[in-house]
């Protein structure tokens, strides 16, 4: 294993995201105020509680949900994609660098990132509602399954594109779908009955439902399941990219 | 001794279909520097993209100080350093720290001297703060030398390193590489000036429509093919050439007060000395003598075209 390089890598990506932290920052943490403002304010004081819950806090699982998915998608995605389209990709492919240390150092970065951003999410939200999380470490725990399997999903995602048209495609056309779909805002009970069993082949519902059991011990599905859902995203992941690799790798030609 | 590089019978079809390469075998000498000539598409940088890794080859096989790039690539590539014909370099990234980057990857520990020396060597050491985009396009490709050199590689691939280097430069340039050669640096460079590569090279190998069509040393091949003309410049114009002279296939230079003479420079008998008394003989008087020896790259035109 060369860790140099995964950490080579993985330090140059960060660097990257350091050079810009303002941005990287300033957007989730100005949409999430808003989404603040106005469902947690505006409609919040109307709805009052969602099963015991005060409506602020019951969408700050949700919302930071929806901020790591879409910055791990998008993170992932445009840290592979910009050194195929610049070229620079040459240097990784000319190194003695093995094709899972270049996902490590990549997707590391990636996922650690929107971490990063993740918590400075949760950190923003207690401005706005009063917050008790139960289970800190499970916490954590759903939020790194996430970054990482996104990140890997990403990194898919810039693999595949052949032009940025198709990177932004992705996660447009099927990403803010499902993740608002996905319970951000409702508990999957408030649905009719219909679309709670379509809501059920989301894979966005288990997050957010198990990344709000650790913050209030309640959940529209059971941990187990959740969790058992996270992983066979990651596995899935796991296995597209293997087989990228195994049919061309798709950053040599 | 064993070649340092060695191709084994390898072909390229690109994903269109394309056909770049056609059972190519090649052995590169360690010490040397060798010299890819070829016109444009010829299928220069696909060989050398295909040693480096950054393009998986279809046929054949290639051993790099013994290691195959495919089954031993760690090996294989640790010993490589290549400068690509494109200049591709992260916009907003220092100088310095793209040679840290670039020196991780080969898995080396920092060595802040080391990289100073590089720099200092490529006249880049006070641009070394510098972002990538803010350099001129002759700095970012001695950013580009740099790099490849930044993990002491013992065979340096340079892509067409003199393409939009001034002249100046580009004799530093050139110093570099000799003393790269000195150091035991095997060289694997191609260019389209060709007189770079008459100076320059140990050999020179030609490459076109994916074949190589010879590779011999430079200087065999310069004696083997140059032909040499002796150009002879009259007093006064002729209206054609005297019968007396029939005998030594003259030509009319650009008017016809000069006559162009043909002659193997390696022959035994070049036939001067007796073309200059009949000359003498026929009532002419001379102005002006000149010979000229044909360059490497009329030697490599003309067997281009020859295969065409
Ligand atoms: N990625 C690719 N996909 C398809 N065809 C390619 C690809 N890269 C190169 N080719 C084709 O392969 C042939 C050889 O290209 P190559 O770049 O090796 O030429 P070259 O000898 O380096 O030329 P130049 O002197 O212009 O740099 C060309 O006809 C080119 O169009
Ligand atoms: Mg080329």
């Amino acid at each position: 294993m060369n860790f140099r390089a995964v950490s080579s890598i993985y330090y140059f990506e960060m660097a990257r995201f350091f050079r810009t932290i303002t941005q990287s920052l300033i957007s989730p943490v100005l949409s999430t105020s808003l989404y603040f403002i106005v469902f947690g304010a505006a409609i919040g004081s109307r709805i009052d509680e969602v099963e015991g819950i005060s409506y602020g806090a019951f969408i700050v699982p949700g919302l930071i949900m929806l901020s790591v998915l879409t910055q791990s998608i998008s993170n992932a995605s445009f840290g592979i994609y910009f050194p195929k389209f610049i070229g620079s990709i040459y240097e990784v492919n000319a190194a003695p660098v093995s094709f899972v240390e270049i996902v490590l150092g990549y997707v590391g970065a990636a996922a650690t990132k929107s971490l990063f951003i993740g918590m400075i999410i949760f950190g923003t939200a207690f401005f706005f509602v009063d917050l008790h999380v139960q289970h800190p470490l499970a916490m954590l725990a759903f939020l790194a399954l996430t970054c990482i399997s996104f990140s890997l999903f990403g990194f898919i995602i810039g693999l595949w594109s052949k032009n940025f048209e198709q990177l932004q495609l992705v996660p447009l056309l099927v990403v803010t779908p499902l993740v608002f779909l996905g319970g951000s805002f409702y508990s999957i009970e408030m649905l009719p009955e219909g679309w709670q069993t379509v809501a059920l082949f989301n894979p966005v519902v288990y997050l957010i439902s198990g990344f709000r059991w650790s913050f209030f011990g309640m959940a529209d599905v059971a941990v187990g399941v959740s969790l058992a859902m996270i992983a066979l995203f990651l596995v899935l992941c796991l296995g597209v990219i293997w087989w990228t690799y195994k049919t061309g790798f798709k950053i040599r030609s | 001794m064993a070649p340092i590089i060695k191709v084994e019978n390898i072909s390229k079809t690109y994903e269109g279909g394309f056909h770049a390469l056609k059972d190519v075998n090649l052995d590169i000498e360690e010490g040397e520097i060798l010299a890819l000539l070829g016109p444009n598409g010829a299928g220069k940088t696909t060989l050398i993209s295909i040693i480096c890794g950054l393009v998986n080859l279809s046929e054949g096989r290639i051993l790099v100080g013994g290691h195959d790039t495919v089954s031993d690539y760690r090996k294989a590539r640790e010993l490589i350093g290549l400068v690509p014909q494109e200049i591709a370099l992260e916009p907003f990234q220092t100088v310095y720290n793209g040679l840290r980057f670039t020196r991780g990857l080969f898995g080396k520990r920092p060595d802040p001297e080391f990289l100073e020396n590089v720099l200092r060597r490529l006249s880049l050491w006070d641009k070394k703060d510098a972002m990538t985009r803010e350099l001129s396009g002759g700095m970012k490709r001695r950013v580009l030398i740099a790099k490849a050199l930044c993990h002491s590689p013992k065979i340096l691939f340079l892509d067409e390193p003199t393409a939009g280097v001034d002249v100046e430069l580009r004799k530093d340039m050139w110093e570099v590489v000799s003393q790269l050669k000195k150091e035991g640096v095997t060289i694997i460079l191609t260019t389209h000036y060709i007189e770079e590569a008459e100076a320059i090279a140990d050999r020179v190998g030609i490459i076109n429509k994916g074949e190589i069509l010879l590779v011999e040393p430079t200087r065999s091949l310069m004696r083997r093919m140059g032909h040499r003309e002796l150009r002879i410049e009259l007093t006064e114009p002729l209206a054609e050439i005297p019968a007396a002279l029939a005998g030594y296939d003259l030509e009319f230079g650009a008017d016809k007060q000069t006559l162009v003479y043909a002659y193997e420079a390696n022959g035994e008998r070049t036939g001067i000395t007796s073309l200059i008394t009949d000359i003498k003989n026929a009532g002419l008087t001379l102005r002006d003598i000149e010979t000229k020896q044909s360059s490497l790259e009329e030697i490599f035109v003309g067997l281009v075209k020859e295969q065409a």
